[in-house]
């Protein structure tokens, strides 16, 4: 369905990927916002908490990130779309909500605007460090989707994408971006209500008397009832069963988490998005993603000029990992260079998926800034020549 | 200064806290980037360096995309205090643009740099309220750079500021602009022109 | 739980009892639980389910329209009653069920959410969000059962522990002050605050539904014996002479200065209903504030809940 022109500030507007993100968020239909504040990501709720009120929407600020998580799946039982915002201190203490979330199969999404790390790290500074908390920073086996935009532009266009994504697949969705692309200012086109395609949370058409909260019947996710309109449901955190009641025991866990990752597993390739560029007689191609790709198209630029052919892949949505199209790549390239802001994390995934086939580089940066892209270059073609 | 047909212009603009060095830069970037069909990307400081004395943004413009954020030696440099210009001059490309806030900063450029410079305060006090100093500044910014056409970045002003103050600060605009206008027909530049560095005044 | 599992740290239910009770399909209850997760996994002599009893007895008198109640647990064995009542119910996480319950009521105005948990549950790991609901005056109808200790993991130290009684990691006796859970949720502004044992069932059950026609951020704290583990640790008995302590101990002072409501070690235990006010909650605040700042510009988020359908 399209989105409700009461969210949509139509327009060209010059805003920062902040501010971006809350506007795509209201588009998205968010109407439930809890939140914490913190550096580099509190103009998203800023910007919520001045338009909400003329939308139907409601915005708190929750006492720290623990409770704003789990307000935020409370939330989005009642129906409401719901979200909150937050950076690398405070996504450490929504991992036990995200579990929560993942567990209950709950749509919501949950921003981080990366900075540097470990601890307080770098508050006003760039990270891409969080990349694997995203994955895996909950216990257990779960399955979330993360994506990373590389501009305003896209915080704003994929934050409803990453609603989107929630509603279909009933998970968290990581919106994973950094204080570069959350902190610049660019042109930002937010088109008509008509013109922007939003999921809107599917209700049960079951009688309370046949629904059962977790009952698939061969579709990826359950069918879903919420709060208040008298399906009187129960949910836990602990295994359940179809009923949403616990069961302790190894056929339930077996059944119950098995479905958590398959219906993400088994639709990665309708989940996974990424932007290919010129791989196809490529020696060497970058996998990047969020502002480092864009800095590594400079560097692709120089190692052109220096008769290096490479391409570019630039994963939008980072989990589920485009598994295929770099087993893909590896069979085809001479290697593959990881440029990110961390000392090396993505590049483990690309390293596993390579599975040896080909070289597999990468190019750590600690943080606080982008990557000089001459350094890339450098990697590039030192991977050409070595292959060679 | 980059030309118009450079590829791209990168410029930093600083001043102290409370001066409205962001609203500068956000409504240069606006004016290039909605008004003007060319794109910009802007950087605040954050952090500490926002509270100090010394605070700045930073502007990427080009025709084309800009792929990196952040910017090298600036191509131009507005300072509007004498802190931000002290931290921020030794950036300045030496073939490099420098406008000032005359009354705040004294400035020693380098030889191939060129200076501008406006009593900004003095005329957003003239018109009452020392609070536009940074849109006089944006509209002598204008003039002086050539960079967008000059309601490209009127409009912006308009947009960028709070409702009901559009007039003031339209008219700081103006006599910003103007203020260029006029030292160029009356050739008070070069009566303003500083010291080059290492050239004792 | 089984003797044996006393002391295990673990966060699997107890064990239930080896003779299935005879299920009583006409009990009056009956349709506000869900019979078919009978047995229940307390203990026998245990005070929660007593507190689900009456907490049940409380809906049905108050009238309220059921489908639009939500009960929310956190973790533990009180956390437990969300998965036995008949409502839509929310098993959480540890110490969250506050904020979670807040996210239901905010997502949907018109829902009257309950939050039924543990002392450990809400006041230890959750005591943050306790206090800043009833700051905020969330409009939620909190049910705190004060066992004195953590039961679920097997009798740990509470942030409730009295002084000198002996938990499993307090094995000398307890040297920390205890909170007085009433006083605790009063100064920070609780509207309605009451404490009654597991004996005092009709007392608890009018309580209960008086709370249920009340706004705001209402605590109503509950003494329920564990025998298994607070009363087994420190040589108390079963939970019957847990009722007779109760019995013997308890005294009703309505309207109590809630500063005088500390619980000593096996000393009196003060019961009755210490506040009751009519303080303007969240949401009216929210309303009120942007009504008058805003004006028409402002649309309160319609009591169904957020935007769905167009
Ligand atoms: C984050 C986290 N820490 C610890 C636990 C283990 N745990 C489960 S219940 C509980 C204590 C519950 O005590 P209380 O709320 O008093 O409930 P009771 O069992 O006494 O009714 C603890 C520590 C947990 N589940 N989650
Ligand atoms: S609180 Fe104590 S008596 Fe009750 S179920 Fe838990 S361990 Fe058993
Ligand atoms: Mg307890």
């Amino acid at each position: 369905m399209k989105a409700d022109p009461i969210g949509v500030l139509t327009g060209a507007h010059y805003l920062d990927g902040d501010f971006a993100c809350g506007e795509g968020a209201m588009a998205a239909g968010c109407r439930f916002v809890a939140g914490y504040p913190i550096t580099p990501s509190t103009e998203v709720v800023e910007r919520i908490s001045r338009r909400f009120p003329t939308m139907g929407g409601t915005f708190i600020q929750m006492e720290d990130e623990l409770a704003s998580m789990a307000a935020v799946v409370g939330g989005s039982w009642t129906g409401t779309k719901s979200m909150t915002v937050t950076s690398g201190p405070g996504f450490s203490l929504m991992m036990e909500n995200i579990g929560l979330a993942a567990m209950m199969e709950t749509p919501c999404v949950v921003v981080n605007v990366q900075r540097g790390g470990p601890s307080t790290g770098l508050p006003t500074m760039v990270g891409q460090a969080d990349v694997m908390q995203a994955r895996w920073g909950s216990h257990g086996d779960y399955e979330i989707i993360a994506m990373s935009p590389q501009s305003p532009q896209e915080a704003f266009d994929l934050t409803i994408e990453a609603f989107n994504l929630s509603e279909i697949y009933r998970v968290p969705v990581m919106f994973l971006m950094d204080e570069i692309v959350g902190h610049m200012t660019e042109r930002v086109v937010i088109p008509p209500a008509d013109e922007i395609e939003v999921v809107p949370r599917a209700l049960t058409g079951k009688t309370p008397e046949e629904f059962e909260p977790y009952q698939i019947n061969g579709k990826p996710t359950p069918e879903f009832a919420r709060a208040g309109d008298g399906y009187r449901f129960h949910t836990t955190g602990l295994t359940h069963d179809e009923r949403g009641y616990p069961e302790m025991s190894v056929e339930c866990q077996e059944r119950c988490v098995r479905r958590l990752l398959e219906k993400i597993t088994d639709n990665a390739d309708r989940i996974v998005r990424f932007e290919e560029e010129a791989t196809d007689d490529a020696e060497v191609v970058v996998v990047t993603y969020g502002i480092t790709a864009r800095v590594a198209r400079l560097a692709i630029d120089m190692a052109r000029r220096r008769g290096v052919k490479v391409g570019s892949v630039r994963l939008i949505v980072i989990w589920p990992f485009a598994e295929k199209l770099i087993r893909e790549l590896a069979g085809k390239v001479r290697a593959l260079v990881v440029p990110e802001i961390n000392y090396g994390q993505l590049v483990l995934e690309v390293e596993r998926c390579a599975a040896g086939k080909c070289a597999v580089l990468p190019v750590s940066h600690g943080g606080g800034s982008v990557h000089d892209p001459a350094v890339i270059a450098e990697v590039i073609v030192k991977a050409a020549a070595e292959a060679a | 200064m980059a030309s118009a047909a450079s590829e791209r212009t990168e410029i930093r603009i600083t001043g102290f806290g409370g001066q409205g060095v962001v609203l500068a830069g956000h409504i240069i970037g606006h004016a290039c980037a909605i008004n003007a069909g060319m794109n910009a990307t802007m950087i605040q400081s954050f952090g500490p360096e926002a509270r100090g004395s010394a605070c700045s943004s930073t502007l990427a413009v080009s025709k084309s995309e800009v792929l990196y954020p952040y910017i090298g030696r600036p191509d131009i440099l507005v300072a509007m205090s004498s802190e931000g210009y002290e931290k921020y001059r030794d950036e300045l490309k030496d073939d490099g643009t420098l406008i000032y806030e005359q009354d705040l900063v004294q400035p020693r450029v380098k030889k191939g740099q060129r200076s501008s410079c406006v009593p900004s305060t003095r005329i957003a006090e003239s018109l009452g309220r020392a609070i536009v100093q940074n849109i006089v500044m944006v509209g002598f910014f204008g003039a002086v750079t050539g960079l967008v056409p000059r309601e490209a970045l009127s409009e912006a002003v308009l947009h960028s500021v709070p409702p009901g103050t559009e007039k003031l600060n339209l008219s700081a605009f103006d006599r910003g602009f103007e203020y260029f206008e006029e030292a160029v027909r009356q050739s008070v530049l070069e009566v303003h022109r500083p010291p080059l560095e290492g050239v004792p005044a | 739980m089984s003797k044996d599992k006393v002391g295990t740290r673990t966060d699997f239910p107890p064990t239930p009892p080896e003779f299935l009770p005879e299920q009583q399909p006409d009990h009056p209850v009956t349709p506000y639980l869900r019979m078919e997760r009978i047995p229940h996994v307390w203990c026998p002599g245990c005070g929660i389910g007593t507190v689900v009893k009456c907490f049940a007895t409380a809906l049905e008198r108050s009238g309220a329209d059921l489908d639009k109640v939500s009960v929310v647990s956190g973790i533990g064995c009180s956390g437990r009653a969300a998965g036995y009542l008949k409502l839509d119910g929310f098993h959480t996480t540890h110490g969250r069920a506050i904020p979670f319950a807040t996210g239901l009521k905010l997502g949907r105005p018109e829902l009257e959410v309950a939050v039924f948990s543990g002392d450990g549950d809400l006041s230890g790991i959750g005591g943050n969000h306790f206090i800043h609901a009833a700051r905020r005056n969330m409009d939620l109808l909190v049910i705190l059962i004060n066992n004195f200790i953590y039961g679920m993991t097997g009798g740990q130290n509470a942030p409730t522990t009295p002084l000198t009684a002996k938990s499993s990691t307090m094995p000398f006796g307890n040297f920390e002050a205890p909170f007085n859970i009433p006083h605790l949720a009063a100064s920070c502004g609780a509207p309605y605050v009451a404490r009654w044992t597991c004996l005092h069932i009709r007392r608890l059950t009018w309580a209960m539904e008086e709370a249920l026609d009340r706004k705001g951020f209402r605590l109503i704290e509950v003494i329920a014996p564990c025998p298994t583990l607070y009363s087994r640790l420190n040589k108390l008995g079963t939970g019957l002479n847990g009722m007779r302590f109760y019995h013997d101990n308890a005294e009703i002072r309505h309207g109590a200065d809630t500063r005088e409501l500390d619980i000593d070690f096996q000393k009196s235990i003060t019961c009755g209903k210490f506040v009751d006010e009519e303080r303007p909650t969240f949401l009216d605040q929210m309303n009120e504030h942007y009504g008058q700042v805003l004006g028409e510009k402002y649309v309160p988020m319609s009591p169904e809940g957020g935007w769905l359908h167009g």
